[in-house]
């Protein structure tokens, strides 16, 4: 084992990791850890754009941008977050233009801007164009942009390094009030040289989480094999709590079949959607924005019309993506990678053939909860001194219980500076805290533990089930008995992962090894989201529960926040607790600054 | 900008193949796997595998299903999974592809599918391969922007053509497709390669950038653009479609006429 001391250790390479990393990178000794290359993060995949009032191409402000997150996200927003993130995109994007990224231009020579669902003028009157963007291809220019930036600023990064431990140390502390707490403080992280199969610790004042999303506990998923949701895991297990998870977005437009995303850039750019029947369905939805409804209702509204027997092909299980109006040559300079994805794919010529697609699992709006200096809470407001989250992994919370489109992109970018910020003047001030006796014992005994497992189950096939299973029970539609059905599923799925054997016995690139660790995060993290989604009895953006349809604003306008606690007491500060499979679930209050709850229509 | 558009029609009449496709067809792959773990031996072997497939699947789907299925020890890199993250940039039956963007049904199925990493880089264990000569040749044509005027407060201005100038490079992934493609990169492992001149054309070419001289200079070197023979492997190989050899032979005009 190897030990490495750095001020600042950031875990993840996607835009949040690196965009900390420019800053950390300038103000204090920092490393970067990823399980991948830094290229390969699935920010690169993201296509259609990231949203900022620059009022380039029509009248716009910050203030309108600020109104459609929170409504999008069916005010369960946190309002400072999403006016700091709203007010700080446009020093964002015109951060990452200095840095080189080459976006679509107006024939002024400014950003051009597009629209994307759910962003509008004047508080819901129409559509308005806040999306800035290089083709479809806007996520790959950020990636792309930010590793050359590390590049030019010599940041240090540890490639294929799998951080698969938070060292944290406790201590006795008391709160105002008088009342005794143990007072998390962090000390670093272990990692797994996937080269080698050495562990590696590396003492930090300051650890920045960045790992991003858990796509990959559906089936039907626009996220990358890697998206694992390894770093909400490994929180999760040492006592950082999960904020929201019972929302999951739904992404309307995968490729049918393969979960492929087509932007909603399409959509910004003309195209609609059809069923069976060629009927445009979005004009009964949603009147006023139609295909421009924010993602959570235009998912709703696919899935309603393929269960009224309206979908298309032998199975009638799609809709239709139709951009058959568009001119070529537009849909050649706006859109060229998803239409090739549609040809590559699915053999679909989009010039002429309306395209097959259905919802995808794309993105987790919770994750673990920070404040809007990107500090991460150990409870609803006591940080972990030293440790930071930004990205999909955390939960400021600027998405509530739907995000926009465009507001990741926006998020890594505001989030991840400011983390990288915070967590490099932190570490100027703070003293390493001592790591704790055998600080690799714990993940040594977790790699043991599956390499040395000589039962018959298989990694693979566990996987599949979980995946089968919370894509049919806990997608777009969800009922009490549904979800129900997902507990009891992953209970035996557990139960069969102590008796998993791995066929890889070797140190060297152990891939088999990493995907049965990855799959205990899974496993973790499906749990979290089924017991959150069954106690939110409500339905509100992205969580729909078919037995409780409404918005249920006395009862659920506020966050649940769960522990991982297997014996836990109901706790006596929360408004309510319960603990279902080791879960301790308790809530935190959403803070309001001066948009009221409305109904939520477009 | 954007250009306005018609409003669709609120309901069409499908045509009535659409979205048919019917039974997806299934078929018999025999994948060749080249094999290389040296924990095991110094030599690399072929393993061959036997696994039933369907229509859309792509040759990364019947890698997985031998990882998953048959033999756990198969060792290769992926990530997104649709062309998008450059992992898994791999030799298909001799040529250079993303596994993930090849599919089986457009291979010859009829015959063994043979699976090699890719060339010039030293392997490290099956299909994994070390990059890190291959960023290190990235890193070295300073590959970010360099303006040297004053910090406007709003965006840099770029005309729509000025952009347009350099938008085929930016469409790099560094999968090393198209560098471990090239029979100079095999032989001289020193030479910078297509992928790294690619993404110094990108900056050659972009109108907000003043370190293009510098760039030229470091091309101009005897393990530089001069070591093109243009055979097209690397523009053949490009899983985004990049003109490489256009744009290697546009750097090494520029360096001819110190004209960008």
């Amino acid at each position: 084992m190897q030990v490495h001391k750095y001020d600042v250790v950031i875990v993840g390479a996607g835009g949040a990791g690196m965009r900390a990393a420019i800053e950390s990178g300038q103000r204090a000794k920092t490393a970067v850890l990823t399980k991948l290359y830094p290229t390969r993060s699935h920010t690169g995949a993201a296509q259609g754009g990231m949203c900022a009032a620059l009022a380039n191409v029509e009248e716009d402000n910050w203030e309108w941008h600020t109104f459609d997150t929170i409504k999008g996200g069916d005010y369960l927003v946190d309002q400072d977050a999403a006016e700091v993130m709203a007010k700080e995109a446009i020093d964002a994007v015109l951060d990452l233009e200095k840095m080189g990224l080459p976006f679509n231009r107006t024939p002024e020579g400014r950003i051009d801007q597009r629209r994307f669902g759910g962003h509008t003028r004047d508080h819901g009157k129409a559509p308005v164009r806040r999306a800035c963007y290089a083709a479809d291809r806007t996520g790959h220019m950020i990636l792309q942009t930010l590793y050359q930036n590390c590049v030019k600023h010599n940041v240090e990064f540890y490639n294929e390094y799998y951080v698969l431990d938070l060292l944290t140390v406790e201590e006795d502390a008391v709160r105002e009030d008088g009342t005794p707490y143990k007072q998390k403080r962090v000390a670093g992280v272990v990692s797994y040289d996937l080269a080698s199969g050495e562990l590696h610790v590396f003492q930090a004042k300051s650890v920045v989480f960045a790992t991003g999303g858990a796509g990959k506990v559906f089936k039907t998923t626009s996220n990358a094999h890697t998206l694992t949701g390894d770093g909400m895991g490994i929180a999760f297990r040492r006592g950082i709590p999960l904020e929201d998870m019972e929302f999951y977005q739904f992404h309307p437009t995968g490729l049918a079949g393969l979960g492929i995303l087509l932007s909603e850039a399409a959509r910004g750019e003309g195209a609609i959607l059809r069923n069976s029947e060629g009927e445009r369905f979005m004009e009964r939805y949603a009147p006023t924005i139609k295909d421009l409804a924010p993602r959570d209702i235009v998912a709703r509204s696919m899935a309603n019309e393929v269960r009224e027997g309206r979908g298309c092909g032998p199975n009638k299980d799609y809709v239709l993506l139709d951009l058959t109006h568009l001119e070529p040559a537009h849909i050649d300079a706006k859109l060229p990678d998803i239409t090739e994805f549609a040809r590559t794919y699915l053999g679909v010529e989009p010039y002429t053939e309306p395209v097959p697609v259905f919802p995808t699992a794309h993105y987790a709006m919770g994750g673990i909860p920070t404040n809007i200096t990107a500090e991460v809470l150990q409870d609803n407001d006591t940080i972990v001194p030293g440790l930071y989250a930004a990205g999909e992994v955390a939960c400021v919370s600027v998405h509530g219980s739907n995000r926009l489109g465009t507001n990741s992109l926006l998020d890594i970018n505001v989030f991840g500076k400011r983390a990288g910020i915070a967590a490099a003047e932190y570490a100027k001030t703070a003293d390493f805290v001592e790591l704790p006796a055998d600080p690799e014992a714990y993940t040594l005994d977790l790699l043991d533990h599956v390499r040395t497992s000589d039962g018959t189950e298989k990694v693979a096939a566990i996987r599949k089930e979980l995946q089968d299973t919370m894509d049919a029970n806990m997608q777009v539609f969800r009922t009490a008995d549904t979800l129900n059905q997902v507990l009891t599923d992953i209970a035996s799925f557990e139960e069969r992962y102590e008796r998993i054997s791995v066929q890889d016995k070797g140190k060297r690139f152990n891939l088999d090894l990493l995907e049965a660790v990855e799959l205990g995060f899974l496993l973790e993290l499906a749990k979290v989201m089924t017991v959150a989604a069954l106690h939110r009895e409500e339905s509100r953006g992205g969580h729909f529960r078919e037995d409780f349809p409404e918005r249920d604003d006395d009862n659920f306008m506020k966050h649940s926040m769960a522990y991982k606690d297997e014996h836990a007491p109901a706790d006596g500060t929360a408004h309510t607790a319960e603990v279902t499979a080791g879960i301790r679930l308790a809530t935190k209050p959403v803070v309001f600054t001066r948009y009221e709850p409305m109904v939520r229509k477009y | 900008m954007t250009a306005e558009l018609a409003e669709p029609a609120s309901k069409i009449e499908l045509p009535a193949h659409i979205g048919g496709g019917g039974d997806i067809p299934s078929f018999d792959v025999h994948l060749r796997v080249r094999r290389y773990n040296p924990e095991v031996s110094d030599e690399s072997t072929w393993d061959d595998f036997h696994v039933t497939m369907y229509g859309t699947d792509r040759v990364l789907d019947a890698l997985h299903k031998v990882k998953w299925e048959i033999d756990g020890s198969v060792s290769f890199r992926r990530s997104c999974a649709h062309g998008v993250c450059g992992s898994d940039a791999m030799r298909i039956n001799g040529r250079n592809r993303l596994a993930c963007k090849t599919l089986l049904k457009d291979l010859d199925t009829s015959k063994p599918i043979t699976v090699e990493p890719i060339k010039g880089l030293p392997v490290e264990k099956d299909l994994i391969v070390d990059m890190e000569p291959f960023f290190q040749s990235f890193r070295e044509v300073m590959p970010f922007l360099i303006n040297r005027g004053h910090e406007p407060t709003k965006e840099r201005l770029q005309s729509a053509e000025d952009r347009e100038r350099f938008d085929d490079t930016t469409k790099c992934i560094l999968c090393a497709a198209c560098t471990s493609s090239c029979p100079v990169f095999w032989t001289d492992g020193q030479y910078f390669g297509p992928a790294a001149i690619v993404n110094a054309h990108r900056f050659i070419f972009d109108s907000r950038d003043d370190a293009g001289d510098m760039r030229l200079e470091i091309l101009n070197d005897k393990e530089g653009v001069w070591r093109c023979r243009t055979t097209f492997n690397c523009t053949e190989a490009c899983p985004r479609g990049i003109q490489v050899t256009q744009a290697i032979a546009e750097v090494k005009q520029a360096i001819l006429s110190r004209k960008i």
